[in-house]
């Protein structure tokens, strides 16, 4: 096999990882935001079901929350579990930095003085106009760092996908690799994530310098 | 009456901080509260501005009940939705601004008039515009909070809150976070208001202003008003042992 079929073969991987990683982003930044709102929610059951969600989620690895979502349906329940590896394995990426988005969140929150809500309510303004008028554009500015590294890590962390034998481009790089007995998928699989993470870093920091017009 | 509050108690994990308070201010009068720390005043405010609630006693603003105490003994507020009309009535100056750091100058002062009171987007830049200029920082109509001074951004504090039209302004100690130079611009504003006859109240500890501006000094303490009045006659003939002895400080 020459270096350019094993680009190509494995290109349908590095799609199948992108793939992962922005439909995990697309879930799970939003979804940490509910999260994150609820955790602070009037009612103690609703507080305690999240304290619990995130301990979770926090406590356990990765690796085996994703075994878990593909395999627990059939040895739960007895369902079929045919056609659910790929919902399986997006559920578990999602509800997984959900978590920790919701702990960066809930932090960038609580560090805006009171004095910004205490100002918004003399104005007049509503709570959810105070949310998001006021307090959450100084929370996303103060977060960048921690979402930054944690979308690195994500990126990092889609190879765990090969955990459901799917086929992204840390799966194809093994199989390649042992099949042609060579190193070179390795290499490949790791100048991608490498040029991934650049792309990822150089795009946050563009984002970053964008909120830098004030202090 | 543009304000009355009527016996108002206000506690805070078994501490008393107001205990049974009551005063009034009248369209175009300028009241100056002054006393030691811890004795009720910002709280007093803070009730005033509904960003406290009170445990018993009655807010009324222009004769409108906006809290009660029920048969209970509970203080009772009207719905939020009412509260939100009694909150126009009434704006508010901090200690430390607060003013938003996102915005510029400009959009800390129109965005609350035109997201909250739905006025006409053309003509709150206007009137924000003209009480920048009032308060002699209409060159940094475009800036950022960060990059003026301490007194430049209380000025824009200031001017924020007009923005909204208020029938009452309160001042929580609006320069006690300026050093002495800054805090004469300040002042400054704040006598300009009062001679165009701006209904104030003002926490202060800086006496010669409290005496100079307005119609009416309280002295608090321990939560309760120990005396008040003419500002000559309280600073200069005060009645209670109490205010004698606080204002000595002051002399020195």
């Amino acid at each position: 096999m020459t270096l350019s079929t094993m680009i190509s073969t494995m290109s349908a991987g590095m799609l199948r990882t992108i793939g992962i990683f922005l439909l995990t982003l697309a879930g799970s930044l939003p979804l940490g935001m509910i999260v994150a709102l609820l955790r602070k929610s009037r009612i103690p059951l609703v507080r305690g079901i999240i304290r619990v969600y995130i301990s979770v989620i926090r406590g356990t690895p990765l690796m085996l929350q994703l075994l878990v979502w593909y395999f627990g349906p059939y040895y739960l329940f007895g369902m079929s579990i045919r056609g659910w590896r790929f919902p399986a394995l997006i559920t578990g990426f999602v509800l997984n930095y959900a978590a920790y988005f919701a702990e960066i969140y809930r932090g960038g929150i609580e560090s805006i003085p009171v004095g910004q809500h205490e100002a918004g309510e003399v104005l007049g303004y509503t709570k959810a106009q105070i949310f998001m008028r006021i307090i959450l554009p100084q929370v996303i500015k103060r977060i960048m760092p921690s979402v930054t590294n944690e979308v690195i890590t994500l990126v990092k962390d889609t190879s765990l996908a090969f955990t459901l034998a799917y086929q992204e481009v840390f799966s194809l790089a093994k199989q390649i690799s042992a099949s042609q007995t060579s190193f070179m998928p390795f290499v490949i699989a790791g100048t991608f994530y490498f040029v991934a993470n650049y792309v990822v870093a150089f795009g946050m920091e563009r984002i970053e310098k964008a909120l830098d017009y004030y202090r | 009456m543009i304000i009355e509050m009527k016996n108002i108690r206000k506690h805070f994990d078994g501490l008393e901080v107001l205990k049974s308070i009551s005063f009034g201010v009248d369209s175009g009068e300028v009241v100056s509260i002054i006393g030691p720390s811890g004795s009720g005043k910002s709280t007093l405010l803070r009730c005033a501005t509904f960003l406290e609630t009170i445990d018993g006693g009655e807010i009324l603003y222009m004769g409108k009940k906006a809290a009660h105490t029920d048969e209970s003994g509970k203080a009772v507020y009207v719905h939020h939705q009412e509260l939100r009309a009694f909150r126009a009535y009434c704006g508010l100056v901090f200690q430390q601004f607060h003013l938003f750091p996102h915005y510029n100058v400009l959009k800390n002062l129109t965005d609350a008039p035109v997201k909250v009171q739905h006025r006409d987007p053309k003509e709150v830049e206007a009137t924000a515009m003209e009480l920048l200029k009032k308060m002699g920082i209409a060159e940094k109509a475009k800036a950022y909070p960060y990059q003026l001074s301490g007194g430049q951004q209380q000025r824009v504090a200031i001017a924020r809150a007009l923005a909204m039209k208020p029938a009452i302004l309160f001042f929580d100690e609006p320069t006690s976070a300026l050093d002495p130079e800054l805090t004469g611009e300040v002042l400054k504003v704040i006598r300009q208001l009062a001679e165009e006859k701006m209904t104030m109240v003002v926490v202060t500890h800086e006496m010669p202003f409290a005496k100079a501006v307005s119609n009416r000094v309280i002295f608090m303490e321990g939560g309760l008003i120990v005396e008040q009045g003419d500002p000559k006659e309280v600073f200069d003939h005060p009645r209670e042992e109490r205010t004698k002895q606080f204002l000595r400080v002051f002399e020195r």
